[in-house]
């Protein structure tokens, strides 16, 4: 034990490859994750302006239901429930729904950042109310939550490690199955943070910059 | 330039329109009619209710009262006996596409260029084949002297080229009737006049009936044959702009010249 220092290279090295196969995980997750939240929060959001009572209500209770409890409660619970569905297929799913919810938020803020002047001016050409929201409103809404949306992307990537409790393999799972079978935690663990680190900061740059170029 | 003569069903009626917002009446039972061919100018201080007669016209505003009659055809509400319904959006776009306007803040679509704002309703709401509209969009900028900005992002283009693009948007609908609401108020004022002469080029070259609020009494003068001098919702003076400009009879309509005139 006693020239063992804290750190040791080889065990870095050697567990480099099960982490950067955690990592395509990762980013898959990410990657199908936002696009079901894209989708899904943008129809929320839409189905959010019906003028019916009983669309809005109900809706309104299962978006603030989802928001306010955590995204590992529901991940464990759809695992529990959905026992014929692949676990990652639940993760994909559940981070989806998970930040649809707030990627809804994001869609209303943009929609009601058009001016009115537009919605004037496509009714003063006689368009129709879906060639409106089409080629004139979604446009220039969805422009406005591009920054809210990788924002989303880098925080959706940062919660994936609770995918780890419905036993799919991403890259903190994979640290941890390394850690229990060589009882070495620390190089592991410490990579892991800085792959997360490594994609998630130039990720958020680009947001921030994008942020600039669109204000 | 036709005037109002006896028996011609107008292009535009006001019967005892009414509009409120909530507790505000702007306009009380307000009755006037527009001859097909008529360039009418709308005068008076702001609040005056001016702008919401145009806004009632596109259907932005919803009426609190009362019926617009577009050639005759109800637009927006109408009778059924004794009852007054609201039209349903279907048959109040057909009338709808009779009317057009220009905008005192162009609204121009931020996402298109130039020529794809011009032929988006031309093609989507006219049915034109996207050549037809834009030989004819191409045909418009010429005659607002844009043709050189034909691609171009709108945020390109300064307030009076946006204002001359909105005017070739509205006008490549071939509207009946074109309602222009304060459309140089946002421009510089040595832009204004380019503006003008495009306005005044149409006026002099089509038969387009116009109703306009602006404050250049100059142009009014020019492109108008009536003004109407509106206070409190109400029409005070009614006259060709000659005389209304320089004789007018009511004492409202004076002291509001002699604001606005200096």
């Amino acid at each position: 034990m006693n020239d063992e220092s804290i750190w040791d290279w080889d065990t870095a090295w050697a567990v480099l490859p099960d982490l950067l196969q955690g990592l395509v995980v990762t980013v898959e997750a990410t990657v199908i994750g936002m696009i079901i939240a894209s989708i899904l929060g943008l129809l929320i959001a839409l189905a959010m302006r019906t003028p019916t009572r009983w669309v809005r209500g109900p809706l309104r209770f299962v978006v603030d239901f989802v928001r306010m409890t955590p995204l590992l409660v529901q991940l464990v619970f759809a695992w529990l429930l959905l026992v014929d569905i692949p676990p990652l297929a639940i993760g994909f799913g559940v981070l989806g729904v998970h930040y649809a919810t707030y990627m809804s938020e994001v869609y209303r803020a943009g929609i009601e950042a058009v001016p009115p002047g537009q919605w004037e001016a496509a009714t003063a050409l006689n368009l129709p109310r879906g060639r409106t929201w089409r080629a004139i409103i979604l446009p220039q809404a969805i422009k406005n939550t591009l920054p809210g949306l990788g924002n989303y992307a880098v925080s959706m990537f940062k919660e994936t490690p609770f995918l780890f409790a419905i036993t799919v393999v991403e890259m903190y799972s994979a640290a941890q199955r390394f850690g229990a079978n060589t009882f070495s935690y620390i190089e592991p663990l410490t990579m892991v943070g800085l792959l997360f680190l490594l994609v998630s900061y130039p990720t958020s740059l680009l947001v921030r910059r994008m942020e600039i170029r669109l204000a | 330039m036709t005037s109002t003569t006896a028996g011609d069903v107008p292009a535009i009626e006001f019967k005892d329109v009414v509009k409120r917002f909530g507790d505000n009446v702007v306009l009380d039972e307000l009755n006037f009619k527009v001859a097909k061919g008529d360039r009418v100018t709308l005068i008076g201080p702001s609040g005056s209710g001016k702008t919401t007669i145009l806004r009632l016209l596109m259907t932005l505003e919803e009426l609190s009262g009362g019926l617009i009659l577009i050639d005759g055809d109800p637009y927006t509400h109408e009778y059924r006996g004794d009852k007054w319904v609201e039209i349903p959006e279907k048959r109040r776009r057909v009338v709808r596409n009779r009317v057009g306007m220009v905008f005192q803040q162009f609204n121009l679509f931020p996402n298109m260029t130039v020529l794809q704002n011009i032929i988006e309703a031309p093609v989507h709401v006219l049915g034109k084949s996207k050549a037809e509209a834009t030989a004819r969009a191409e045909e418009l900028l010429e005659q607002v002297g844009m043709t050189e900005k034909r691609d171009f992002a709108t945020n390109q283009l300064s307030g009076g080229q946006q204002q001359r693009v909105a005017i070739a948007r509205a006008l490549a609908m071939d509207p009946e009737i074109l309602l222009l609401d304060e459309v140089t108020s946002a421009l510089d004022p040595e832009i204004v006049a380019d503006v003008l002469e495009v306005l005044r080029n149409i006026a002099e070259t089509t038969d387009i009936t116009m109703l306009l609020v602006t404050h250049e009494m100059a142009f009014a003068r020019d492109v108008s044959n009536r003004v109407l001098m509106f206070d409190h919702g109400q029409i005070v003076e009614e006259a060709d702009p000659e005389t209304m400009f320089t004789n007018p009879s009511h004492e409202r309509t004076k002291e509001f010249l002699k604001a606005v005139l200096g």
